[in-house]
């Protein structure tokens, strides 16, 4: 009997081999990812002569829901095929109409009622309807899988709801949302790419493939995924918006930074993100390339762990250190793309405290302070870093190179240690640095989604920790939770201001820059307006 | 196996038996005049003089501190101050280059100890005692080499945690097997000749018998091993830093100097391209004096 | 001979298990979280615990590998964390291209190699002799990554004939019949798409063929002189044979053993060189894909892959022994 089993387990491994390899013909459809077409029959032209954008990136999407994700790469994908209630404006975080036309709030900022669109179809063909917008909103609360959902609106595993008490369609056109507590950022988040309503149908349908399937409203429908290759949507010709210039967006996927920038350069992409700030400037002289940028809306940073015993607990030592390294020399390494940061809240966002002075560059200072604090000869430490470029960090292992010099000039000798994107944040929400690089992009245009994700004490718990420098102030808890319930936006703006203040002299951070991604294209493409959170819908470019 | 094989694989290394015989000093004082003697063997043995002197004097030769960062000079093409331009952080890649020698050198030797300790020990065990000590070893041997090295190499680094002692040590867990086999087959051959037999009879341990009469005799593919297996470490360990698993900043690694200057390829090419070439001397310097050494050593080879 | 291929089939069971239990218990003590790789940044706790629970990863050890073997021997390689793609499929997409790849290089590697060999032993200590013997040598000192980048600078960057990724250009389309892309062009017919991917595939094919290449070409060039010194050959000379058949149809065939051997070592090899050529070359096989799931601590992709790349490497290995055997016959098979 035993023996049997070991020569199934070799002929099961042979004909694994064999199959695989040997690469019989049912392997046939390259778009195996379960559209309902058979095979891919129909893709053997080329497709010059009619308008198609290529768009070349990093990595690829993980799941074309949006609703269960939080990756850019599969949210710049999701943008082009699902509509939200409403939609944040093309040229800042102001939300304008989409599915719902109009809305108002009761006074108590408990119930919101949105009248939609009833001219809309999803690309299935079925009609959109209120009962539509419902049956998602339920969808997203039964179960801790859709992350957004319980992460904007206070969901969790015992409370799969979160503020949302109920969703209810009031007319064929009329939705009724009713908060369990006031939520000042409410309208905004709903703009939120993971708040994209998908066909009931569809993901009735697919089930648990249906992130291989989507199906929503927008500009584009879905056509094709090939994993780690390409992913591609066809222009939506009914869609109720303005319907897309371009026939077709390929979304290809090239691992390699400088690879990509070649295909670029060799004309066989038409825009691509992920740019090396080296080559910023070839494309620049590039008399075929342009350089777009993105609005800046984040920031990135190295944070302290202030609950880790020894010198980073010190407010003295933290202090020191934003005095030990130079800014100014280390946003060179941007090449141009970054400005310095002096707070966690870009510039760009309602709320921003100017009126704080940066510690500046002070070695003798730092030293002072040092020594005050009992670190007159310095400390080891360590320095967590990501491997792969981000958009608000495009080199963290050269900057970390940098921050490490400056910092042995007062002593302190720091070993870097670096780990792949996932591992970092597991590591650092862990708790395990004492120092560590991250960053954050805004995702709705709110100072309460970087002030209370990123150094509230409510989000400074181990394992799962938004805040890596483990900053607890009751006193900023107090000032954040208050600006979350405040419906008035000129009170909200002076609770910041002074959340900003404190933040600044309990020194968590050292805030480094914020930057303007930088999106390099062929000058064949015309009226491309990239959005601050990072990626928006390709219906108003075009190509010449 | 290795990440990349050696130079010139023996299609009978595990079959060395006929080959070895117990070697009287008058034969080694040969076998390294011939060595000289050879052209390609000679200028194998010539950089790695080079390299072992580079190593010694790095601070001497240096031009500047091989970790000091001029941000502002950073990328500048060769030149008479900088001799083999900048890199990313303004660093002098020839003082990078030079202290780097340091470091294949500890690659080359810790690698290839880990490999040629455990190795020799497992083979010559397996071999001396046959049986079943024999099948069990050679299992464990049969299953690390089902693995392309490279891989198995990877996933121990994922492990150890990416830094140049754990890329080390992998490095010198992935090359043991092959030392392993060469050493078995080596002690099988030896251990049924008269002076073994002999040492056996009168009573001899069996730890003494083989480290004092079968080792001494499998020295020859021991050493060629050996040198080859030098090269072959510090091109895998290069590799493992490349891919971002083995030196950390700042060290001067050159596998690690070399991935960190893939983003300027199109506008510094330097700072990947000299570091590469350092690579390359020093593994060709190996590759050429084991080449040298298996034709001096092996008898079966002589032509 | 039978009786010895399925003795070898059957010893390669112990090896497949040690394999498993190894690739198993090596990715288990890796630090990090799958289920934080899965959620990304911005899940929560909770979150994070049903996924564990869901995916079994708070389950024992042994639990777990027992269920990972017991799904491989259902023919079910399992799902991809990070992806959520079954991995049968991914690995569908993803052997071929680096079978291809490698048989390439592979092909480029054998064809110079010998012709190279062969001209080098029969003018022995000619130019072509030394030059090939000398890039030989440098061949084998190579670091591949090292090469891959200086052929993009060279090729892709300053001259711009080739291109620097991937295995087809985008907005070139290609039916796929059987992921072989050079293969599937010429049964659709496709010559745009050949020679796309023909372009493609020349540097990175290239970069992964130099170490064989050279190997071969110095192995080719000793054994061929061996045998023509031996007295068959000196007799067929004598006897007035042309030269050219001498070499190819006496000693080639007679030199050749000893580079079969080679050949299916360096073949297995290369799948392990695959990973740094693929890494630069961003070409989408399964060196780079299992690459990043060992550092993206996605534990059921690394196991299914490694199982499934360490089974073709003692396969290929197997394979060239007995051919070996075959093409011997002073061999026998007991």
């Amino acid at each position: 009997m035993r023996k049997r089993n070991l020569l199934s387990l070799f002929t099961l491994l042979l004909f694994f081999v064999l199959v695989v390899s040997a690469c019989s013909s049912n392997s046939s459809s390259s778009n195996s990812n379960g559209t309902d077409k058979s095979d891919g029959s129909t893709e053997t032209e080329k497709t010059d002569g009619e308008k198609t954008l290529i768009f070349g990136r990093g990595a690829d999407s993980i799941q074309l829901d949006p609703s269960k994700i939080t990756d850019g790469e599969s949210i710049y994908v999701t943008n082009q095929i699902y509509d939200t209630l409403v939609r944040y404006k093309e040229e800042n975080t102001e939300v304008r109409p989409a599915l719902a036309t109009e809305w108002n709030v009761s006074d108590d900022g408990l119930t919101w009622t949105f009248q939609l669109r009833d001219d809309v179809k999803f690309h299935d063909g079925n009609d959109f309807s209120a009962e539509d917008v419902v049956y998602n909103f339920e969808r997203w609360a039964t179960s801790a899988e859709f992350i957004y959902y319980g992460y904007m609106f206070g969901a969790s595993e015992d409370d799969l709801g979160g503020i949302i008490e109920k969703v209810e369609a009031t007319g064929d056109y009329e939705v009724t949302i009713t908060l369990s507590e006031p939520n000042a950022p409410f309208l905004q988040t709903l703009a939120m790419p993971p708040f994209g309503i998908a066909s009931p149908e569809a993901v009735e349908k697919y089930g648990e493939d249906y992130f291989k399937n989507p199906v929503g409203t927008g500009p584009f429908v879905f056509d094709e995924w090939v994993p780690d290759d390409s992913i591609t949507v066809t222009k939506n010709d009914d869609y109720f918006g303005e319907v897309a210039n371009v026939e077709k967006v390929i979304f290809r996927t090239i691992p390699d930074n400088g690879a990509r920038f070649m295909e670029l350069q060799s004309g066989s992409i038409d825009m691509m993100t992920g740019l090396n700030p080296q080559d910023i400037q070839t494309a620049e002289d590039d008399e075929n390339l342009q350089i777009i940028r993105r609005p800046s809306m984040n920031v990135s940073y190295l944070a302290m762990n202030t609950e880790k015993e020894g010198p980073m607990s010190e407010k003295l030592v933290r202090q020191a250190i934003n005095l030990a390294i130079d800014k100014e020399k280390l946003i060179t390494l941007y090449e141009g793309i970054g400005k310095p940061a002096k707070n966690p809240l870009p510039p760009s966002l309602w709320g921003y405290n100017d009126d704080i002075e940066d510690y500046g560059y002070d070695v003798e200072e730092a030293k002072k302070l040092l020594a005050e604090a009992g670190y007159a000869d310095g400390f080891d430490t360590n320095l967590y870093i990501f491997s792969n470029p981000r958009d608000y960090m495009p080199q963290p292992k050269v900057t970390a190179q940098a921050i490490q010099e400056m910092l042995k000039e007062v002593n302190i000798n720091v070993e870097i240690v670096e780990n792949d994107w996932d591992t970092h944040l597991a590591a650092t929400e862990n708790g395990e640095h004492d120092m560590a690089f991250l960053g954050w992009t805004g995702d709705n245009g709110d100072p309460d989604n970087f002030l209370y994700v990123l150094l509230d004490k409510d989000n400074a718990k181990m394992g799962s920790a938004g805040n890596i420098a483990f900053y607890k102030s009751d006193e900023l808890h107090d000032l954040l939770k208050q600006a979350q319930t405040e419906m008035d936006q000129e009170k909200r703006t002076e609770l910041y201001l002074q959340a900003q203040e404190l933040i600044h002299e309990d020194a968590p951070w050292f805030p480094i820059a914020h930057t303007t991604p930088p999106i390099a294209a062929s000058k064949k493409v015309v009226d491309y307006v990239p959005h601050a959170t990072g990626s928006e819908p390709f219906n108003l470019l075009n190509i010449k | 196996m290795s990440l990349q094989p050696n130079p010139i694989p023996d299609p009978d290394a595990t079959r060395v038996d006929e080959s070895i015989q117990p070697k009287s000093s008058r034969l080694w004082v040969d076998s390294l005049i011939r060595i000289i003697k050879s052209k390609t063997s000679f200028i194998g043995l010539c950089i790695i003089l080079i390299l072992i002197l580079t190593a010694i004097f790095a601070p001497m030769i240096a031009t500047h501190n091989p970790i000091e960062q001029n941000i502002i000079d950073r990328y500048q093409a060769p030149s008479s101050d900088h001799l083999l331009g900048t890199d990313e952080l303004g660093r002098d890649i020839f003082s990078r280059i030079v202290h780097g020698s340091r470091i294949s050198i500890q690659i080359g030797v810790i690698a290839v100890g880990i490999a040629l300790i455990v190795g020799v020990l497992l083979g010559g065990i397996a071999g001396y005692f046959g049986r079943w000590v024999d099948q069990i070893i050679m299992r464990i041997i049969d299953i690390m080499m089902a693995f392309p090295s490279i891989l198995l190499a990877i996933a121990l680094v994922a492990v150890l945690g990416p830094s140049l002692r754990n890329a080390m040590i992998a490095v010198g867990i992935v090359g043991v097997p092959q030392f392993a086999r060469i050493v078995r087959s080596a002690v099988l051959s030896v251990k049924e000749t008269e002076y073994v037999e002999a040492a056996r009879a009168i009573g001899a341990k069996h730890g003494r018998v083989l480290m004092q009469h079968v080792l001494p005799n499998c020295l020859a593919p021991i050493i060629v091993q050996t040198t080859l297996s030098i090269g072959t470490a510090i091109l895998d360990a290069a590799g493992l830093s490349f891919l971002g698993l083995g030196a950390q900043p700042p060290t001067p690694e050159w596998g690690a100097m070399l991935s960190d200057g893939r983003a300027a390829l199109q506008n510094a090419p330097w700072v990947v391209a000299f570091p590469g070439i350092a690579i390359f001397f020093v593994v060709l310097g190996f590759n050429l004096f084991g080449d040298g050494l298996r034709d001096a050593l092996d008898p079966r080879l002589k032509q | 001979m039978l009786k010895y291929i399925v003795q070898r089939l059957l010893m390669l069971i112990p090896v497949l298990i040690g394999v498993s239990i190894l690739t198993f218990s090596l990715i288990h003590l890796i630090p990090g979280d799958p289920a934080r790789s899965m959620l990304g940044e911005k899940a929560t706790e909770a979150q994070l615990e049903s996924l564990r629970a869901e995916l079994g990863l708070n389950d024992p050890y042994i639990i777990q590998y027992g269920r990972f073997i017991g799904d491989i021997l259902q023919g079910d390689l399992g799902e991809s964390v990070q992806s959520k793609e079954n991995i049968g499929y991914e690995l569908l997409h993803k052997l071929p291209a680096t079978i291809e790849l490698t048989i390439f290089a592979m092909i480029l590697a054998i064809v110079i190699g010998i012709f190279a060999g062969v001209i080098a032993a029969v003018k022995q200590y000619s130019w072509f002799d030394n030059i090939s013997m000398t890039g030989a040598l440098f061949g084998v000192s190579l670091p591949i990554f090292w090469l891959g980048l200086m052929m993009i600078w060279l090729l892709s960057v300053k001259l711009n004939i080739l291109p620097p990724s991937g295995r087809l250009t985008a907005g070139i389309k290609l039916d796929t019949i059987t992921n072989f892309y050079l293969l599937d062009s010429i049964l659709t017919g496709n010559w745009s798409a050949f020679k796309d991917a023909f372009s493609h595939l020349l540097m990175p094919g290239l970069a992964l063929g130099t170490i064989p290449m050279a190997i071969i070409a110095r192995m080719t060039r000793s054994s061929m002189l061996e045998v023509m010194r031996q007295d068959f050959i000196r007799t067929a000379s004598a006897k007035g044979l042309k030269k050219h058949l001498v070499v190819f149809q006496h000693a080639l065939k007679n030199a050749f053993l000893p580079v079969l051997t080679v050949i299916g070592l360096q073949f297995g090899l290369l799948l392990g060189g695959a990973v740094l050529t693929e890494t630069i070359f961003s070409w989408p096989g399964v060196g780079r894909y299992v690459y990043l799931a060992v550092l993206g601590r996605d534990y059921p992709v690394v196991q299914s892959t490694i199982l499934m790349i360490a089974t073709i490497f003692v396969l290929v290995n197997l394979l060239t022994d007995i051919l070996y055997k075959y093409v011997d016959p002073r061999i026998r098979f007991d």
